[in-house]
Order: structure tokens, then C-alpha cells, then sequence
């Protein structure tokens, strides 16, 4: 079903992949009970390794990995082997001889994550790598466009804001394109890297133009932690030219959903009345869609590994 | 001392670009006559190749200050064995070579561990810090044969302009590397769709326009001579090719690595082909391939920076650049003899002819008089690099695993014989 080792990004997956993916997850979705039977992960070893600040994402896998019987162990990195100099490969290393039976990783660094794959013996999930991909995102997106507009395919799909340090945008594209979805990206000029509509996506420099007519709004965190200087003039100049909100929201269709990959920042690219607005705004689904994908990607590796030996 | 003919062999010349069946005798370490009697020694080329030793301009040696990467001795044993006969080295080393007892002491290491010629360029700035002029008389008067910042570009062009009058004063060469330093500053890729699909932090490729640009017009205003490094894309090759037609000050190069890779090799994040400047696109490159035979590019070299294998595995944005290439040089360009886009005697041009005149060296081509830094070699030859059999202390190279041509079968330096093949045609 899943024919790799390990889960690094969306670009390589096949459609097939991505939509078995979803429909194992909807076997987890809402928490449904597990049998002891189901729990792959049982007397089975989880190491999460989050070089970078990560509330929900941590927390998520690790539920996911608890509910499916893993012993979950989040790696400690503040006060580790880096600060003492031990390089990433070392470290992987000394990880791999703990015979961890799953790592999920998050790093700073494009391609990071990639590299300690290749180091160790067992799956890995790339939790986000710098730019480059966060794929358990963009499923759990598809989970809940899935849930809530009724179908994955023939949606037109808005992505708005920084595109340029957005892993979750480049998961999404690979996605939705795989699934021949249309996809537009809206943002300020300085947000959206040259050459990227040659990956066949459309591009608007104003909401009005990009949002007409999507079925689906996903508003993108400005990564203010990510930038150096000078992307835009203003927050208040950001807001009123990006910022999500009612006027803006009317040119979307009438049934448009509202997604952001958390957390927000109220004000800036979404106005709060709007984030909560629970006729629009998904948000909250999709932290419950993101358990389901990260339980579907862990079982799905794990058989993986077991079944293949 | 004693006499030496090489009888039977083919002699390349690149000055009259031709190909020639005969014999060449050396006296001294001089080239004493070319189709003369035979005297001395006699060694049967048996229809080999006997070409003007390479320079190659532009090199890392990693000592003082990073001897566990490259010493005189390993690079100088990597170059023989891959038929360089003058290493022209960058003066990025720790400390930088920035002051005439500095420049002393190099080549002091020098003499006493190397067997090739090493013909030392100085910084031009302080610390290659781009922010005080470094003494360059007592540099040029202790022996360095060109200025330039290595792969560090001046930030302030108030700096640059005034550093290259001073330098202009010397008659010397300034080798530039152009790229705007803002634009590049940390950037580990070229703008592409292929930097934006890896999440890779980027540069235009006009950045390196936006260099030379600059570069050349203050060099103008110095009246310097003006050899750009590398010029790796489509935009500055035309840029060169236009200034060429008007000044006679102009000269550029280029590494083989950029006229044989493109970005596209960075896939997989793999940080050997993590170079500066950094790889371009397919078009560019094969842009240059096309012109390379015509003369706006004068030189090819490898730019061999060694790394070693901890500054090399880590995620791309945090890896080293650079790549060795003192070994492989002459295999990587026999490559585009083989693909027939150079002839034998336009490369050796490149390779050793226009290095030589740029740095007003008597060198780089075979005739009488001139030194006797000579190669022999079997271009045809083709082998498989494996990384760990190179000289080099260093092994990033991006050919490991590469099919790439040519055997050199003696290194002559001074008419000494510095290096012989394993696979050697005495009998």
C-alpha cells in the first residue's frame, strides 16, 4: 500500500499512495476505539526528534503513536548532544543502535531529515525540513477537505501568503497536482519564488483575483521566524492587502472552507471573528484529521517494515 | 647535465593549434630542440601524447591552517599524477595570505614539500576582509604573481576601486570572483524551480552579472587587468564576449565542474556538488559548453577546495562548498575532447597557454627555451574515479564513480621527472 521505508515528502508519493493513506486514516478518525489486535505499534518503540519548536505537530504524533500501543519517547534537544557538538549523522547513529522501531523528525534544514534516513535502519516521517516538505500536513489537509466538501478531486484550491518559506505550500502543490486539483497561489510578490508556476499552478498578486470561485482557502502562517528582513512594509499594510477576512472571503464560493496549518496570528493573515467561525473555518478539524493521518502513516510504515521482512 | 629526447611522440602545440608526429629534447630543464638529433636519454613516447605541462589557476592548498584537509605535499602529488605542473594558488588560508612574511613562509612550505611549481597569488584585502588594502609591493617583491580576494567578493565598491588603483600601479592581475555579495550572501543554490521544490535558500543567476558588471567597470576606471574567475552563466558569457570586442584587460575562466554539471546534480541534497559559485541550470551550462571552443573563455580550472568528509555531511544549507579537482582536471577535460567539443590543442590552450600569459609566465606551450614542464599522457585511457584512490588528504570530489578519460604517464617539472605511472611505457 505504502511501498517505502520511510515518509519524506508528498513529491514522492504516487496518487495511489495518497489516497490509501487517507482511507486508512479514516479507519482512526475521531478517535475511534482500536482493538489491542490493531495496534501495530504495541511493545513498539516511537522516538520523536524535534530539532525545532513544535507544540501541535509533537504532540500529535505522539498520541498517535501512544493510541496505536507505541512507547513513545520524545528526544530531548535542548540541553543534548548538540550543544556538544555531535553532528547530525552521529546522532543518528547513536539513535539507530537504540533500535527505535519508527523516528519522526523535524529539522531547520531542507533535506536534513533525508539525510539521517539514509543513516538509520528504520522508518522515518518527516515532521517538516526547513522549505522543503511537511507531508503528514498537507494528508491531514486532504482528510479534512475530504470530510468536509465530500470529495478530493475537481476542487479549486487557494493558497495564500508566504509561499516562499512555506513547506506546508510545496506539500500541498505536490498533493493537489497529483490529484488534479487547480491551485492558485496568492501573496505579495516578495512570498513567491520565481519559476514555481512551472509546476502548474496559477499565481495572483491580490486576493480578489485568486479566490474567486475556490472551494477551498488555505491561509498560510507569515513565517516571521524564517525571514530576513524586508519581505513586506507593514503588518497593518499585510492584513488589508492579504489578510483573510469577510470582504475578502466573498469572492470565494458560498460553501468555501477556511484552513490554516496553525498556529495563527490573529490580525495578521486572518481575522479572528473569521478563524472562528466554525461555518467556514476548519481549523479545529484539522488538528483531529492530523491524529487520524499521523495514526494511518505510522500503522502503514510499521506493516511496512514487517510485513516486507 | 644530462640530456633528455622524447622520440616518437605527438607533440601538441596549443599557440599554432596543432598536432605533430616528432621529437623534443631537453637540456637544463629547458626544451633544447624540437626535431633535433636525439641526444642523452632516450624515451619512446611510442605515438603518446607530450604536451606543455597544465596551470592551474586558482587553487586551494589548505596550508598553513588546515593541514588535515590538503598539505603542499598531498596536492602537490595529486597535481603531478594529474599532469598540473604549476598550482596558482588562492590566498584564503588560515591565516590568509595577506602580508610578505606570511607569503615567505609559504613559500618556504612550499619548496621544502612540493614538487610542482607554486605560484602564489595574495589577498588584495586584509584578511580577504574586503575593508583595508594589503601591502601589496612587498607582496608582489616577495613573490606573489596576482591579487585577488578568492572567493570572497568586495562588499564596498569604494573599497574595491580604491584597492584595484593602488594594484594597477604594480602591473598585476586582479582575479575576481563575481557575485553580488548581498544577492549571494548565504545562498546555497541557484534561483530554479529546482531550489524552490528543495526548499533551498538561492540567488538569481544575475547576481554573477551584477558582479562582473560592477568589476569590470571599476577596473576600467583603474586601468587593471581584470580575469573573472568564473563565469558560469549565459548572461555574463555575453557580457564577457561584449567587453572582450573593445578591451584588450579582460580575461575569464571557468571550473570544469560548472561545464560538466548542472544543478539538476544537487538532487538528494548531495553536498559534493554544493560549489561557488553554485552549479546553474541545463541551458546555461550547456550555453557554455557550445562556445567554449571560442576564445571569450581563456581558462578552465578546477578551483580545488578541499573539505573534509564533517564539513560535507550535514544538511545542504549548513555544508561546506567547494570540490577537489587537481587530480581530476585533466581527466574531466579530456571528457570534452572525447564528446568532441575541444580539439587537444584548443584545451591545452586553455589549460596551460592562456594561464601562462595571463600571469606573464614563460610557460605553456613547447618550444625552445622555454621551461621544460612537460606531460605525457594517453588521452584515450578511460577510467573510473573511485574518491578514495585520489592524492588528495581531501576526497570530495564530485566524480566519484564518474567514467572519465586519460592516463598521465610522466610529470616532468624543470626537467626533472616527477612522476611516472604505474602503467609506465619504459621498458
Amino acid at each position: 500500500m505504502l511501498n517505502k521505508k520511510d515518509l519524506l515528502s508528498i513529491e514522492d508519493l504516487s496518487k495511489k499512495e495518497i489516497i490509501a493513506i487517507i482511507k486508512n486514516a479514516n479507519n482512526f478518525y475521531k478517535n475511534k476505539k482500536i482493538s489491542i489486535k490493531e495496534k501495530v505499534l504495541n511493545n513498539r518503540t516511537q522516538i520523536n526528534l524535534f530539532f525545532e519548536n513544535s507544540t501541535r505537530t509533537q504532540v500529535s504524533f505522539e498520541i498517535a503513536g501512544t493510541l496505536l500501543g507505541a512507547s513513545v519517547v520524545n528526544f530531548p534537544l535542548n540541553n543534548s548532544s548538540q550543544s556538544k557538538g555531535e553532528t547530525l549523522i552521529d546522532l543518528a547513529a547513536t539513535l539507530n543502535s537504540m533500535n527505535p522501531d519508527i523516528l519522526v523528525i523535524r529539522h531547520p534544514n531542507s533535506g536534513a531529515v533525508q539525510l539521517i534516513s539514509e543513516k538509520v535502519t528504520c522508518p522515518v516521517v518527516n515532521a517538516g525540513d526547513g522549505n522543503h516538505e511537511h507531508p503528514t500536513q498537507a494528508l491531514l489537509d486532504l482528510l479534512t477537505i475530504q470530510k468536509r466538501v465530500g470529495r478530493t478531486d475537481n476542487l479549486k484550491i487557494a493558497i495564500c501568503g508566504d509561499i516562499s518559506h512555506s513547506r506546508v505550500a510545496r506539500s500541498n502543490i505536490f498533493c493537489h497536482k497529483k490529484l488534479g486539483n487547480k491551485i492558485t497561489l496568492i501573496g505579495p510578490k516578495t512570498l513567491i519564488p520565481r519559476n514555481i508556476d512551472k509546476l502548474g499552478v496559477d499565481i495572483s498578486y491580490n486576493m480578489a483575483d485568486g479566490l474567486r470561485d475556490v472551494d477551498v482557502v488555505m491561509v498560510l502562517r507569515l513565517q516571521k521566524e524564517r525571514m530576513d528582513g524586508g519581505f513586506f512594509s507593514s503588518e497593518r499594510e499585510y492584513f488589508h492587502l492579504y489578510g483573510l477576512d469577510d470582504r475578502k472571503m466573498k469572492y470565494a464560493k458560498p460553501t468555501a472552507i477556511i484552513m490554516h496549518p496553525g498556529p495563527m496570528n490573529r490580525g495578521i493573515e486572518i481575522d479572528g471573528n473569521l478563524a472562528d467561525n466554525l461555518d467556514k473555518s476548519v481549523i479545529t478539524m484539522q488538528v483531529e484529521a492530523g491524529l487520524a493521518v499521523r495514526m494511518s502513516v505510522l500503522e502503514l510504515l510499521l506493516k511496512n517494515k514487517y510485513e516486507n521482512v | 647535465m644530462s640530456k633528455t629526447t622524447f622520440i616518437n611522440a605527438i607533440l601538441i602545440d596549443p599557440k599554432s593549434n596543432t598536432l605533430t608526429n616528432g621529437s623534443l629534447t631537453i637540456e637544463d630543464g629547458f626544451i633544447d630542440k624540437i626535431n633535433g638529433p636525439s641526444k642523452g636519454n632516450i624515451i619512446d613516447c611510442k605515438n603518446k601524447y607530450l604536451a606543455p605541462g597544465v596551470i592551474d589557476l586558482g587553487v586551494h592548498i589548505c596550508e598553513p591552517g588546515e593541514r588535515h584537509k590538503e598539505s603542499f605535499k598531498s596536492a602537490s602529488m595529486a597535481a603531478a599524477s594529474g599532469g598540473v605542473t604549476s598550482i596558482v594558488t588562492f590566498p584564503n588560508t588560515i591565516p590568509v595570505i595577506d602580508n610578505p612574511e606570511l607569503l615567505e613562509f609559504f613559500m618556504k612550505r612550499a619548496r621544502e614539500s612540493s614538487k610542482v611549481r607554486i605560484l602564489p597569488t595574495a589577498a588584495i584585502t586584509k584578511k580577504v576582509e574586503g575593508k583595508e588594502i594589503s601591502e601589496l609591493s612587498f607582496l608582489q617583491d616577495a613573490g606573489a604573481i596576482a591579487f585577488t580576494n578568492g572567493l570572497k567578493t568586495i562588499k564596498d565598491p569604494k573599497i574595491l576601486l580604491r584597492a584595484l588603483n593602488y594594484a594597477s600601479s604594480l602591473q598585476s592581475l586582479f582575479i575576481g570572483h563575481c557575485e553580488d555579495y548581498y544577492l549571494s550572501n548565504k545562498v546555497s543554490a541557484t534561483s530554479s524551480l529546482f531550489s524552490t521544490k528543495m526548499g533551498l535558500s538561492s540567488a538569481p543567476r544575475e547576481t554573477e552579472l551584477m558582479g562582473l558588471e560592477r568589476d569590470t567597470l571599476l577596473s576600467d576606471l583603474a586601468k587593471v587587468n581584470y580575469h573573472a574567475a568564473q563565469i558560469t552563466t549565459k548572461k555574463s558569457f555575453l557580457k564577457i564576449k561584449e567587453l572582450k570586442s573593445k578591451k584588450n584587460n579582460i580575461s575569464a575562466g571557468i571550473s570544469i565542474h560548472h561545464l560538466l554539471f548542472d544543478e539538476s546534480y544537487i538532487e538528494n541534497y548531495r553536498t559534493f556538488f554544493k560549489l561557488r559559485p553554485p552549479l546553474r541550470s541545463i541551458s546555461d551550462k550547456e550555453f557554455i559548453l557550445k562556445n567554449i571552443k571560442d576564445d571569450t573563455i581563456d581558462t578552465i580550472s578546477s578551483f580545488h577546495l578541499p573539505q573534509d568528509e564533517e564539513s560535507k555531511r550535514l544538511p545542504f544549507e549548513k555544508a561546506a562548498f567547494g570540490a577537489i579537482g587537481l587530480q581530476t582536471l585533466l581527466p574531466a577535460c579530456l571528457k570534452l575532447v572525447h564528446d568532441k567539443i575541444l580539439d587537444l590543442p584548443t584545451l591545452f590552450k586553455k589549460i596551460s597557454l592562456n594561464p601562462a600569459k595571463l600571469l606573464n609566465l614563460k610557460s605553456g606551450i613547447l618550444k625552445e627555451d622555454y621551461p621544460a614542464d612537460l606531460i605525457l599522457f594517453d588521452p584515450d585511457k578511460p577510467f573510473t574515479v573511485d574518491r578514495f584512490k585520489l592524492l588528495s588528504k581531501a576526497k570530495n570530489t564530485p566524480f566519484d564513480g564518474y567514467k572519465l578519460y586519460g592516463e598521465v604517464l610522466k610529470t616532468f617539472v624543470k626537467g626533472n621527472e616527477i612522476y611516472k605511472s604505474r602503467n609506465t611505457i619504459d621498458t
